[in-house]
């Protein structure tokens, strides 16, 4: 996960909002280098299902960057649903991140990291 | 019961050092509250009146001997001495300090228990019927596909910040005693003409302000897929939900708005995850792990059908006492010579679901001795023993009055449901203890409640309807007007059951009455009832024949302090 500053609007990020039909971008996809999903609020969890679809489904390999009201114990959700980069709140210590990263060595579900479910990896 | 693997040992200690880290960053100042909130909330700390609130998960109810004297004491050292069964098979804790929440969650952790998304808007625990696995009208055991719930939802990525809470129930009998219509997923596991299990699956079900029963969105999704479904319908929830308004953020109300087309975007969904996604069928149930899950939910050690010369004879000079014990508290069993028995948490002087320390340990003894070690938290907060020999009742009857477990009273006028409303309720609006208590008080003529039967009696302190006023034959809901604590009472609620018939939200009588006039209207809906019954009628089945006017006009009869105001 690469930590970028506030503030790095670097060019070549298509700004995605959470509320948009990805279907409608698909064609898009290859040409984008770096896609931007928003948390207007860090409760407001639409944007990790569009991280996920943008992985899975639409098999998009450039950057996914987490922008807006982005918290450091958001992490653990964004790496797991396919975030590559995240920028974070300008009040957020990112020497928090390694701590709340480190936690669990594993989860039941399968997500875009691992995407077997426990079940499926061998002995449980 | 489920046993935990050292995989689920490690990911409940994890997630205890996780909250640890969190709860020490928001004390040293580092985590502010509104980052701290949705945290704790998704490890179960809310904070109310008087100190946190602790929900700790009971997951489908099962609870074993040694987790339920934990519990015991984590009352007695960390709480005033008691805790409380809620509907969701849930047990709450009112007065624990913040500060030592790391240390409880640690103790939990030792015997397989934590407060994983017990609230906070995410998949919250899985509950089914209590009789789950015991029941003579089972069709398939819902426990092992709980279980497998269960993991697939703990700590899910994409579903940790969904609009709003979301709860499952399962059940797997013919009657429905898991209020599954109720639930954001509801989910009755059957088989098919082919004789293949599988789910038929409602969704949209939820009380609250706008109380709606779930609408069937698939007769039958086979089992094996079942993950995959709820996947496509969570999904299809989380990117369009509403979230622009508190009370319109529940699933229920997208499957109303939407109707058919939310039902074609969760099969379309469900198609794209098979047909399009990347390991899509990852998620696919095999065999070998449904057979890995069921082999902990065989009967314990030693339980078998017992042969009728291994039975008790006929009660034949059984105390009048224990008969009565015996026909309310006691269910048939799937395996002969066996009974389920409910340990009542109904009693004078004490909230409806509560247990003190010493209750719990007197229970986890009875458990011991009777049931193989097990209970089962019920939706109606009671306690029950899923593994009683018939020939043992006597014995057991006798130790479970002793504690204080063995009013007669399961499924009767007080055996009611209620929320722990405003005196430890942040949320509430009005108090549903003192008024709970009052009735209870008021109905301890055994003669009379016999008399009286069946009737399911709900009482929530507000409207997010904890206390499942709408699913009560008698509802009634604290409202606060100026301040003052005023009280809603409806009708003809039900909560699916066979008793109940189809799940329906009760209607409201008329304008609220008085705190100190509810006793009054329960006397009178009571004396309507006894009045109109037809013989061996039931309360709710002479309600729905002869419509709720006569008993609106009884209850507005013994209006006091409000007659003014709807005359």
């Amino acid at each position: 996960m690469k930590f970028v500053a506030q503030g790095d609007a670097a060019d070549g990020v298509e700004l995605v909002a959470n509320d948009a039909d990805l279907d409608a971008l698909q064609a898009e996809l290859p040409r984008l280098a770096r896609i931007a999903l928003q948390f207007p609020k860090w409760t407001d969890g639409r944007a990790y299902s569009q991280a996920r679809l943008l992985r899975s489904r639409y098999r998009y390999a450039g950057e996914i960057r987490a922008v807006g009201d982005v918290v450091v114990d958001m992490l653990p959700l964004l790496e797991r649903t396919g975030f590559s980069e995240v920028q974070l709140r300008a009040d957020q210590d990112p020497r928090v991140a390694e701590r709340v990263r480190g936690h669990f060595d594993a989860h039941y579900q399968g997500d875009v990291q691992e995407p077997l479910p426990l079940f499926a990896r061998g002995s449980p | 019961m489920y046993r935990y693997t050292e995989f689920d040992r490690r990911f409940v200690r994890q997630r205890a050092r996780q909250f640890r880290d969190q709860l020490e960053r928001h004390l040293a100042g580092q985590l502010g509250d509104e980052e701290f909130k949705p945290l704790r909330l998704q490890n179960g700390w809310y904070v109310q009146r008087h100190a946190p609130m602790l929900r700790i998960a009971v997951p489908y109810g099962e609870l074993s001997s040694r987790q339920l004297r934990t519990l015991a004491r984590i009352a007695r050292e960390f709480d005033r001495g008691y805790g409380h069964f809620t509907t969701r098979q849930n047990l709450q804790f009112n007065w624990i300090a913040l500060a030592r929440a790391a240390e409880v969650m640690d103790l939990l952790a030792e015997v397989d228990m934590h407060g994983i998304q017990t609230s906070g808007n995410c998949i919250r625990n899985i509950t089914s019927d209590a009789l789950a696995g015991v029941a003579p009208d089972e069709l398939v055991d819902p426990r092992p596909y709980c279980e497998i719930l269960r993991q697939w939802s703990t700590l899910h990525p994409e579903f940790a910040f969904l609009p709003r809470k979301f709860k499952i129930a399962v059940s797997g009998a013919i009657e429905d005693r898991a209020a599954t219509a109720w639930h954001d997923i509801g989910l009755h596991v059957h088989r098919n003409a082919a004789g293949e299990v599988g789910f038929r699956v409602l969704v949209g079900g939820g009380m609250g302000r706008t109380p709606l029963v779930g609408t069937v969105v698939r007769e039958f999704v086979p089992w094996q897929q079942i993950l995959v479904f709820i996947e496509a319908i969570v999904r299809v929830y989380n990117r369009y939900g509403r979230r622009d308004n508190l009370y319109k953020a529940r699933i229920k109300i997208l499957v109303k708005a939407e109707g058919e087309r939310f039902v074609r975007a969760v099969e379309d969904e469900f198609s794209a995850i098979l047909e399009r996604d990347c390991e899509g069928a990852a998620h696919v149930i095999p065999e070998a792990e449904l057979d890995r899950v069921s082999a902990h939910f065989r009967p314990p050690e030693g339980v078998a059908p017992l042969r009728p010369d291994a039975r008790s004879a006929a009660f034949a000079d059984e105390p009048l006492a224990f008969r009565k014990w015996r026909e309310r508290n006691v269910r048939l069993h799937k395996l002969a010579g066996y009974r389920a028995v409910t340990l009542s948490l109904k009693r004078v002087g004490q909230a409806p679901g509560d247990a003190t320390d010493a209750q719990m340990d007197r229970a986890a003894a009875l458990a011991d001795r009777y049931s193989c070690g097990e209970l089962r938290a019920t939706h109606d907060q009671n306690l029950l023993l899923p593994w009683v020999r018939e020939s043992e009742l006597l014995a057991l009857w006798d130790e479970a009055r002793a504690a204080g477990l063995a009013a007669p009273n399961i499924g009767l006028l007080t055996d009611m449901i209620a929320c722990p409303g405003g005196d430890f309720c942040a949320l509430a609006n009005a108090r549903s203890i003192p008024i709970a208590n009052a009735l209870l008080e008021r109905w301890q003529d055994l003669d009379e409640l016999y008399d009286i039967g069946e009737v399911d009696l709900h009482i929530s302190g507000c409207i997010n309807s904890c206390g499942h006023h709408h699913s009560g034959h008698i509802g009634i809901l604290g409202v606060d007007k100026d301040g003052a604590e005023w009280y809603q009472v409806t009708l003809g609620g039900a909560d699916g059951s066979t008793l109940s018939g189809n799940s329906v939200a009760g209607k409201v009588i008329g304008p609220s009455f008085a705190a100190d006039e509810v006793a009054d209207v329960m006397d009178a809906l009571i004396d309507t009832y006894r009045d109109r019954r037809a013989a061996s009628e039931r309360f709710i089945d002479t309600v729905r024949r002869v419509g709720i006017d006569p008993f609106k006009g009884a209850a507005n009869a013994v209006r006091r302090s409000t007659a003014r105001e709807t005359a």
